[in-house]
């Protein structure tokens, strides 16, 4: 099981290029999808707390998911499979490759992972909409958050605390009124 | 020493305080890194950053690496990606800890029942973001479309995905 786990990681730190939200559907289709380690709403949650808390997503991701499963044991063996696979890439690039950088085949490649790159992104996007069980009310939330990243670039962390505020409050006040 | 423990501290920080990830910690590192030590030139910074960009993992990760070795050999870069992952790990458990306790009140139910969409807002403007550098011409329009069909609806695994990408990007530019 362990070494499960840390494998599953592993991959998920040696194959996801970009960082950050580009893990996402990796993440989702191991952890998720194949393992079933987590269910959406987890998930979905998880992905919440990496937004307000600091840190690389993928490390929380893994930490947390680890932790669940093993404890403490298992968010160490998690976290250390996630960042293994950069941390020894970056060391070979940095003392063996770096005098190769301006490389026009790889310029070549990377042109290619860029659209494949959002297409992952847009997926997820896809299958988690799917499995949320959208309604109209969601549709909205999820529409202003991307009206307000993109027109005023405010910080995550107040859409989200404004939005749990909200949501408790809209709960409670109907709570009190059946 | 003092290098090893400037270094530590110093992603420490930066691990501690760069909420959203990715390139949300880039303006912070470039802080402590060029401004506040001196580690590295501006225009050394711009290359890591291309390298960082092309290999995988987390930006975070990748550069305390990089700059860890270049301040102070491969300790350096040990010390560096110890430093920058530490304070996500600790919250996170501590997290992980109370949620599970908490897991049963409504309140807790509540706030994530408002938050879920806005995480989902998050991702798509996200790909929204990753589209504007990766939608550069026909081409790299139609990579992505037929992509996204296979992930989405054939199950296509992401890691193939990507290598299959990579291989188009390099035969037809």
């Amino acid at each position: 099981m362990y070494f499960k786990m840390f494998w599953t990681f592993f991959k998920i730190g040696a194959f996801t290029i970009g960082g950050g939200y580009a893990m996402i559907p990796l993440i989702q289709e191991e952890v998720v999808e194949k393992n079933g380690w987590l269910e959406t709403d987890e998930f979905m949650d998880i992905l919440a707390i990496a937004e307000v808390t600091p840190g690389p997503v993928a490390v929380n991701t893994s930490t947390y998911v680890g932790y669940k499963l093993k404890g403490i044991k298992g968010s160490l063996i998690c976290t250390l499979g996630t960042i293994l696979p950069s941390f020894l890439i970056i060391l070979s690039i940095v003392t063996f490759l770096w005098q190769y950088r301006q490389n026009q085949v790889i310029d070549k490649i990377f042109l290619g992972i860029r659209p494949a790159v959002a297409a992952l992104i847009f997926s997820a996007v896809y299958k988690l909409g799917k499995s949320m069980k959208l309604n109209w009310s969601k549709i909205a939330i999820a529409a202003v958050t991307v009206l307000l990243i993109e027109g005023i670039n405010i910080s995550p962390i107040y859409i989200i605390l404004v939005a749990a505020l909200g949501s408790i409050g809209y709960f409670k006040f109907k709570e009190k009124n059946i | 020493m003092t290098n090893l423990l400037k270094l530590f501290i110093s992603f420490l920080k930066i691990g501690g305080f760069s909420f959203g990830g990715g390139y949300a910690m880039l303006p912070l590192i470039e802080k402590e890194i060029i401004d506040v030590h001196g580690w590295m030139t501006s225009s050394e910074f711009i290359d890591i950053l291309a390298i960082v960009e092309m290999t995988p993992g987390p930006i975070a990760i990748n550069s305390a690496t990089f700059i860890g070795y270049k301040v102070a050999g491969v300790v350096g870069s040990l010390v560096a990606t110890l430093a920058v992952v530490l304070p996500s790990i600790v919250i996170i458990l501590i997290i992980a800890h109370f949620l599970g306790k908490f897991k049963n009140s409504p309140y807790v139910e509540w706030a994530f029942r408002g938050i879920r969409p806005v995480v989902l807002g998050l991702i798509l403007s996200a790909s929204i973001g990753v589209s504007k550098n990766a939608f550069i011409d026909f081409k790299s329009v139609l990579i992505g479309g037929i992509l996204f069909y296979f992930i989405s609806f054939k199950k296509l695994h992401p890691i193939l995905a990507i290598v299959i990408a990579g291989t188009i990007g390099a035969l037809v530019y």
